[in-house]
């Protein structure tokens, strides 16, 4: 299945990337948005509220992030691709129900443009901050999607992915901007409709009578009926059998909750997407993403005009973390310097990964601005001595 | 040649093989789930195109229980996820179904919210004037000098009015009635089921276990003949002067019932009205 030509504005454009993660969403088949205003996401809602009427899809505006985030459940449950927008303390108000969109395998799209935090912060400057928060920020036992676009283009592209990912593994799925890729302005080309592949929901052709709506196909993955046509299916936040009933128990809790973590975790593989430059021969390995990345490639660059032997890994799908290309890169290489705009939290896992394998360096920044190439070359050249 | 067996008119409603339910002995929500039912048959509405959403609580566990598309979503939010589901297909009759704490506490700001905009929402709240589910504590609907666990002193904050609250907000249909009405109750339910916009019922009920038994009040029956003595309709009644006390005079009846257009409406009228032959309409 492709993209429907009379919703994608195919060509080049030059616009910034939370117009390109909106252009991206509706060529994905978004036909439902909710949100809450917040800086520095609100453009992409924006748009998406100037757009939809024009697509055949329904924007509207909820009292609050609470409310947003479980609207799009509702509107999936609709059978709408759906999906909400938000920053900062509108993304913590989220958490319950990107917990409730994987308990229930509801197709789902969250989008954070991450901004200086904690609590209010820096609403117009960019961080990287909310990148454990995504992983782990619901209570509760679960796994995520989440991808992290270092430019318009990638706003577009990895929003169809986004709503990719979640059709096809019935999971919420996050996309972790910043600041500064939703407010930088580039060129962006949108590719022909019959370009863009979509994965369709996975409607079951059963009859109801013989329609178990969490029941699960050999990859792990339930077959999904929207709401009144007629399967009259039980959706609940509770543990839950087969049936999509209640079932509180230690064995159902096993197996449910092994079940939604497995159909991720036995899939990182092919979920899994990373930019490598210079790698090949690298002995330091920058590892950075988002806005951070396209600083650590300047600063690569400088290296290697001093001929050290520096590399990058990119990783473009955040969640799940690739840790067995880090595991590999870990065995012959000197150091990861990991370049975030936080922190360290991604560093956590490269650590995890490298297992001591290779030295692991963090060059956290607090946010506001982004790293300076300079400063980074500086940590190279330490490492690489 | 069988005997002929009787069914429950009722029973194609429920989920039978999920009985028995977990409500209490002598509480009310069964009694207004029986009324639902009965309303809905009267609806000839087709099953397969009514929804119902639950936030969570006791009366949340009513989702488990209908043989409908049933949503128990999360606490206080059973509204916005009803509002999603309706606005993606408004061929569906969507029905919320909560308590009191759960739409009016946590819930509450999406419920005045959903009234403003006239969502197309069928909104029914059991109010059994405390939390159930976590063991009595004191609610928004607590009246005055009622005990709950976390007012042992009694409660000292004002209750909400809610049909007053439902009305303000902007509801097209609001009615109150206690789980002695079951007649009213059922009627009530059918005219909301016909009509378009937010409609609103509120249903007193028991909660023997907590409730009545803390507070002294004797068990389910005996709150039903507290219902039967102490309430009186009042059709039309100005949503004001509805405040409820300790074992006050309830004043039951529908209120209000008016037209107004539904957020889709006025929705589809604005684009139409700007866009013209450039609006798409919703493609599902
Ligand atoms: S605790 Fe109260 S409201 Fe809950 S089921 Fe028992 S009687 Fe009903």
């Amino acid at each position: 299945m492709t993209a429907d030509p009379k919703t994608v504005l195919t060509g080049p454009h030059f616009m910034d990337g939370n117009h390109a993660a909106c252009e991206g969403a509706i060529a994905a088949g978004a036909n439902f948005a909710a949100g809450y205003p917040i800086t520095p996401s609100t453009e992409i809602v924006e748009r998406f509220a100037m757009r939809a009427p024009l697509v055949g899809a329904t924007f509207l505006q909820m009292e609050d992030e609470l409310a947003s985030s479980i609207a799009i459940l509702g509107a999936a449950w609709g059978g709408a691709k759906a999906f909400t927008v938000t920053s900062g303390p509108g993304f913590s108000l989220m958490m319950e129900h990107i917990g409730y969109a994987a308990m229930t395998e509801t197709p789902s799209v969250f989008v954070n443009v991450q901004r200086g935090g904690p609590s209010t912060g820096l609403p117009t400057l960019p961080a990287q901050g909310d990148m454990m928060q995504a992983r782990w920020g619901s209570h509760g036992d679960y796994e995520i999607i989440a991808l992290s676009p270092s430019s318009p283009q990638e706003c577009f592209d990895l929003m169809v992915d986004a709503f990719n990912f979640a059709e096809q593994y019935r999971n919420p799925v996050i996309v972790l901007m910043d600041e500064s890729v939703g407010h930088m302005t580039e060129k962006v080309v949108i590719p022909a409709a019959s370009q863009i592949e979509l994965f369709p929901h996975r409607y079951t052709r059963r009859a109801a009578a013989d329609y178990l709506p969490f029941q699960p196909w050999p990859d792990g993955i339930p077959e999904f009926a929207r709401a009144g046509d007629g399967y009259r299916f039980h959706v609940t936040g509770l543990t839950h059998n087969e049936h999509g009933y209640p079932a509180i128990n230690a064995p159902q809790q096993q197996e449910l909750v092994g079940r939604l973590v497995g159909k991720i975790r036995n899939h990182a593989e092919a979920i899994a997407r990373a930019e490598e430059c210079r790698l090949e021969d690298a002995q330091i390995v920058l590892v950075a993403y988002g806005i951070t990345s396209r600083v650590a490639l300047r600063a690569m660059q400088m290296a290697r005009e001093e001929r050290i032997p520096a590399g990058l890994l990119r990783p473009i799908v955040v969640w799940p973390f690739p840790e067995k290309r880090i595991r590999e890169l870990a065995a012959r290489a000197r150091a990861f310097i990991v370049v975030e705009m936080n922190y360290g939290q991604m560093v956590r896992e490269v650590e995890r990964a490298a297992a001591g394998r290779c030295k692991t360096i963090l060059m956290p920044h607090a946010g506001g601005a982004v790293h300076r190439p300079e400063a980074i070359l500086d940590i190279i050249r330490e490492a690489a001595q | 040649m069988s005997a002929p067996t009787a069914m429950n008119p009722v029973e194609p409603l429920l989920r039978s093989e999920r009985m028995p339910h977990i409500w209490c002995p002598g509480c009310g929500i069964g009694t207004t789930v029986n009324c639902f039912a009965r309303a809905l048959e009267r609806s000839k509405l087709p099953l397969d195109r009514v929804a119902l959403v639950s936030g969570i609580g006791c009366t949340g566990r009513v989702a488990g229980y209908v043989h409908l598309d049933s949503f128990h979503t999360t606490h206080g939010r059973a509204i916005p996820f009803a509002t999603g589901l309706k606005l993606a297909r408004p061929e569906m009759t969507v029905v919320v179904y909560s308590g009191d704490g759960d739409l009016i506490a946590i819930g509450g700001n999406h419920f005045i919210h959903a009234a403003r905009r006239n969502v197309d929402l069928k909104v029914i709240c059991v109010n059994n004037f405390i939390y159930g589910m976590t063991g009595g504590q004191v609610a928004p609907t607590t009246p005055l000098g009622a005990t709950a666990t976390t007012a042992p002193y009694g409660a000292f904050e004002r209750p909400f009015n809610l049909p007053f609250l439902a009305e303000s907000s902007g509801a097209v249909y609001v009615a109150r009635w206690t789980a002695y009405h079951v007649q009213h109750i059922a009627h009530a339910m059918a005219e909301a089921l016909q009509k378009k916009g937010f409609c609103f019922i509120e249903i007193l009920a028991p909660c023997p276990t907590l409730y009545q038994r803390r507070n002294r009040l004797g068990d389910g029956l005996e709150t039903m003949r507290y219902y039967k003595q102490h309430s009186v309709i009042r059709n039309g009644a100005s949503t004001r002067d509805l405040d409820l006390g300790f074992q006050s005079e309830i004043t039951v009846g529908k209120f209000v019932d008016i037209e107004r257009p539904t957020l889709q409406q006025t929705m589809e009228a604005a684009y139409r009205q700007a866009l013209q032959q450039r609006y798409a309409g919703w493609r599902a």
